[in-house]
């Protein structure tokens, strides 16, 4: 039986961690609140850009001087999966669902004979990736410096995956990013951007016949490369909301186990307690009767 | 005919603009064109420029780098690659844009360049007016 002193130190030590769970909870539940919002604000851009895209690419697609990113190169051999992660740690199974939905398809792709090269955003993506499919890693974008994302990132990543399917680097481009649905449920989702599908928008475009300014296919050339960052970006900040959501709750959970640990180790404190109480008295008694 | 028509501007960071209109001004890739109630449905890249929104409230601007308009009878949408209110604008805001423009140019292939150019010149009049 542990002695009173341990098991003083253990409570307190157990109130410090829930200290710091909470604490990190309540930081989350604020950093989720800006990340949706910048979520929510990024929406309509999206929202009429891939309408847009969509009718312009409903109406051009189907001619051969289509540009490759919205025809494709023609082939299916080379997969870029980009996969994006959290920088940081300590947020339930936000990484590990999504690197494992990544590595699922790169073995999938692997096992259909097909060149899979990854890139990842992300240190914690990267981390648990290279151990297992560190020869197909080619590259990483690194956010830990940036505080908040911003259509900058979405950019520049959008940019060198541009200049490696130039550069005839790989067929198709995926991303895997987590969807957030709310603070308890994150959807790990890959989306293929390259070359670029459009499932969901079209109707409006479509249905108006547009003068264009200079020419369909010189404005479509001009968005396409465009699409690319705003889907990047729409998925870093989906991304960066779920992050924050999937900690709340694992924090919150933490800070509840804490909890319950400090219940069960102060019942076992004060059993103890009581049991060297009853000793000393049962000691004191049974040598007054001796007397 | 309705004689206002609606302007929304949206910039991938967030939603500048959702108003009532008379007239809008827009920097298209071709030139500046106005767009009134009734314009027929156009879509055009933008340049680097101003917009100018006339309104019964009176007037507003935005400068925008890049992106494009989509115009139709009862609507404008502006979809800008970045965008700043008018008044809070500065010159050192664009000045990022500037130098990035300006590698970009530099370093862009053959049949791109003369776009490449053509933006950076489109910022460095833009600024020069700003003042």
């Amino acid at each position: 039986m542990p002695n009173l002193k341990d098991l003083k130190n253990r409570i307190e030590s157990v109130k410090n961690t829930r200290k710091i769970t909470k604490a990190m909870q309540m930081v989350a539940a604020a950093k989720l609140r800006r990340a949706q919002e910048s979520a929510e604000q990024s929406r309509p851009y999206t929202e009429r850009f891939n309408a847009v895209l969509g009718g312009l690419a409903a109406s051009v697609g189907g001619s051969d001087s289509a540009p490759k990113l919205l025809s494709g190169t023609g082939k299916d051999d080379v997969h870029l999966l980009v996969i994006m992660t959290a920088e940081r740690g300590l947020c339930g199974g936000f990484n590990s669902n999504i690197a494992k939905l990544g590595r699922a398809r790169a073995q999938q792709l692997i096992a259909q004979g097909k060149t899979v090269k990854i890139v990842t955003v992300g240190k914690k993506g990267r981390d648990s990736i290279k151990r297992d499919l560190g020869e197909h890693f080619i590259g990483h974008v690194d956010l830990t410096e940036v505080k908040r994302v911003g259509y900058d990132n979405a950019q520049d990543i959008a940019r060198d995956l541009l200049v490696r399917f130039d550069g005839e680097e790989f067929d198709v481009c995926t991303i895997f990013y987590s969807k957030f649905v709310n603070v308890v449920t994150q959807i790990p989702t890959a989306q293929q951007i390259i070359p670029a599908s459009f499932d969901d928008a079209g109707e409006a475009g479509a249905s108006t016949l547009y003068d264009y300014e200079p020419s369909e296919e010189a404005i479509l050339a001009d968005l396409l490369p465009r699409g690319v960052a705003t889907q990047i970006f729409a998925a870093l900040l989906e991304n960066g909301a779920s992050e924050q959501g999937s900690r709340m709750s694992a924090m919150d959970n933490a800070t509840r186990n804490a909890g319950e640990m400090i219940d069960k180790l102060t019942i076992q404190y004060n059993r103890s307690r009581q049991a060297v109480i009853t000793n000393e008295l049962i000691e004191i008694i049974s040598g007054a009767e001796a007397l | 005919m309705a004689n206002t028509l609606q302007f929304d501007l949206v910039s991938p960071e967030r939603a500048l603009a959702s108003l009532q209109a008379t007239a809008v001004q827009i920097p298209g890739a071709d030139g500046d064109l106005t767009a009134m109630p009734g314009h027929s449905p156009l879509l055009t890249s933008l340049r680097p420029g101003v917009v100018t929104v006339q309104s019964d409230t009176g007037n507003k601007t935005y400068v925008v780098t890049g992106g494009f308009a989509e115009i139709s009878a009862e609507s404008i949408s502006v979809i800008a690659e970045t965008a700043h209110a008018g008044d809070d604008v500065k010159k050192t805001d664009l000045e990022d844009v500037l130098t990035n423009a300006r590698t970009a140019a530099d370093t862009a292939p053959a049949e791109t360049k003369d776009a490449a150019e053509k933006f950076v010149a489109d910022l460095v009049e833009l600024m020069e007016n700003m003042e």
